[in-house]
């Protein structure tokens, strides 16, 4: 039952957010656009001039285009496949009567709440450097050779790092769709004889399936742009082979100063993830009606 | 998977559980022990898990050679900056949309989450020019309006959630007693809100605290925050394990504190709404 004078008062209050919100948007995307069709190097001042598509041509066709899409898709790929199983198995470990569970439950969202640059120098330098890291130590308990994490298998080890840090993202969230699953159900269940494979596969996992979606949608966006634990470890190599997306996109811009190529990349990485985005936000505007 | 309620059940059940939660646990617990280590111990083959001389030398080290307080400083100012502005702009925004619902309210809602969807990169290259132009580079004000933009939408959203939450009725009764807008606000509104508002708050700190985009473009020494100054232990000089622990335990220990205490809010912002 709104007035038409609350609904102008409305208005008027939700209208300074929108306002920044749009030119937080808007005009910096505008002008991505536009320089994304501009031959425009920061070395070179003055020399601006309309090229039409060919940033994007060149970007690509550029072979560090094709290794950094695959090097994105793989790093999102594995990290979804390793937080959402882990997520759920951690899930249903953390639903059970456990000791102390609360303070467990604690240790366990503990790694989402650290800061990425932290996360990376931890895990690259305490845990993965070849010589005197936790994990060569224990290889060498084992008597197996210390593997050299970020000479010989660089993103793989940017998707255990990145993995540890969204697994309490997963847990968390895949924890609380858990405990409003009606446990009647699953007693009834249990009483016609179902057993625990059988309870998972056509009870737990049905229910988990909207959250389970949540997690998948919002972790792609975050990981479509994961960039400084790139930054600090690797900083995109060896060669190529930690550069994703964002980060090819930064170099371009900030250390080859092209900004035409950086923008053309940037569209690019925008519309990657508007693929993504148009998905969650149908999920969550469908929930925003009941 | 369903164990039932034996106690052995129960004990062989709770020592796996928690085997696998320290697991996980591990490279926290690993950074802060080697923060109290001397820069030879934290490097030593085999590592010493209690034997060793504790020190806080490196922590006073951190401070001597880096200002690390400076750092500290900037972080608290920008992630509390960010929040209180974010706050003036998102409790006026999802206060209108959840009491003064227009046909296009939920169509601004959306809107504004795609807004948050954009990934950074696809507007790294204006911004930095523009902050370049301004001279809004390496200064805290700056910082504060992009973390406070980027944000923004998840603010009004997780404001949102809470404030349709509070039933109407009560506002109906204040504005037949009498009670203009913002007096409604301030003594009807406020108070049910509180919780939901501490919650948000809490978690726009979190976020603009970890932050690790803008704050590595866009600042250089000024304005750098801690994501910046652990960053900068990238290109080392000699050894530094122990002292990038203690700098990283100082940088991540506040922020823990404030995760897990709001860690079950959490899940609504994160999530807009969508899980609760």
């Amino acid at each position: 039952m709104s007035t038409r004078a609350s609904t102008l008062t409305g208005r008027i209050m939700s209208a300074p957010s929108i306002i920044v919100l749009f030119l937080w948007m808007a005009v910096p995307l505008g002008m991505t656009i536009y320089f994304s069709f501009l031959r425009y190097n920061l070395l070179s001042p003055g020399m601006e001039e309309w090229i039409g598509t060919l940033n994007y041509e060149f970007f690509l066709t550029d072979p560090a285009f094709f290794a950094s899409l695959t090097n994105t898709l793989l790093l999102v790929g594995s990290v979804l496949v390793i937080t959402v199983v882990g997520g759920i198995l951690l899930g249903l470990m953390l639903d059970q009567p456990i000791f102390g569970r609360g303070i467990l439950r604690l240790l366990v969202i503990a790694p989402f709440f650290i800061m990425p640059t932290v996360n990376a120098l931890v895990w690259k330098n305490l845990l993965m450097d070849p010589v005197s890291g936790m994990f060569a130590w224990l290889a060498s308990l084992l008597g197996l050779p210390a593997i050299d994490w970020f000479t010989n298998i660089p993103l793989t080890s940017i998707i255990i790092m990145v993995s540890w840090q969204w697994l309490p993202f997963a847990v968390l969230i895949l924890l609380t769709a858990l405990q409003s699953l009606d446990r009647d159900q699953k007693e009834a269940a249990q009483m016609d004889g179902a057993g625990p494979v059988s309870i998972f596969f056509y009870i737990t996992l049905p229910h988990l399936s909207r959250a389970i979606t949540v997690v998948v949608l919002i972790e792609t966006i975050f990981l479509l742009t994961v960039f400084a634990e790139i930054f600090v470890t690797t900083g995109g190599g060896p060669g190529l082979a930690t550069t994703n997306i964002a980060f090819l996109v930064y170099t371009q811009a900030l250390l080859q100063y092209d900004v035409g190529g950086a923008s053309a990349g940037g569209i690019v990485a925008v519309i990657l993830a508007n693929i993504v985005a148009i998905f969650l936000i149908r999920l969550i505007g469908k929930n925003l009606d009941n | 998977m369903e164990n039932k309620q034996t106690p052995l059940g129960y004990i062989s059940f709770s020592v796996f559980a928690w085997i696998v939660g320290l697991l996980i646990f591990f490279p926290i617990f690993w950074m802060v022990l080697t923060s109290f280590k001397s820069e030879l111990e934290a490097v030593s083959i085999p590592p010493s898990f209690i034997s060793f001389d504790w020190t806080l030398e490196n922590y006073a080290e951190v401070q001597e050679r880096s200002n690390y307080f400076k750092f500290a400083m900037n972080s608290v100012i920008l992630a509390v900056g960010s929040t209180l502005v974010g706050l003036v702009f998102a409790v006026t925004c999802a206060w209108a949309m959840a009491f003064n619902p227009t046909k296009r309210t939920k169509n601004a809602l959306l809107w504004m989450l795609s807004t948050k969807m954009m990934p950074p990169v696809g507007v790294l290259v204006p911004i930095y020019l523009l902050f370049r132009d301004w001279g809004l580079l390496d200064t805290r004000f700056g910082l504060i309006m992009v973390l406070f933009l980027m944000n923004l939408p998840i603010m009004v959203w997780m404001l949102y959630t809470y404030f349709k939450e509070i039933p109407t009725d009560i506002l109906e009764a204040a504005r037949m007693d009498g009670a203009t807008l913002p007096k409604e606000i301030i003594f009807v509104l406020l108070p049910m809100a509180v919780p939901g508002i501490a919650s948000t708050m809490l978690l726009n700190v979190i976020l603009a605290w970890n932050e690790a985009f803008w704050t590595l473009n866009l600042t250089t020494s000024d304005a750098a925050p801690l994501t910046a100054f652990i960053a900068s232990y990238s290109s080392p000089e000699g050894l530094f394990w122990a002292k990038l622990s203690a700098a990283s335990t100082l940088a991540v220990a506040p922020i823990l504190v404030i995760g897990w205490f709001s860690q079950k809010q959490l899940v609504r912002g994160l999530t807009f709404g969508a899980v609760k």
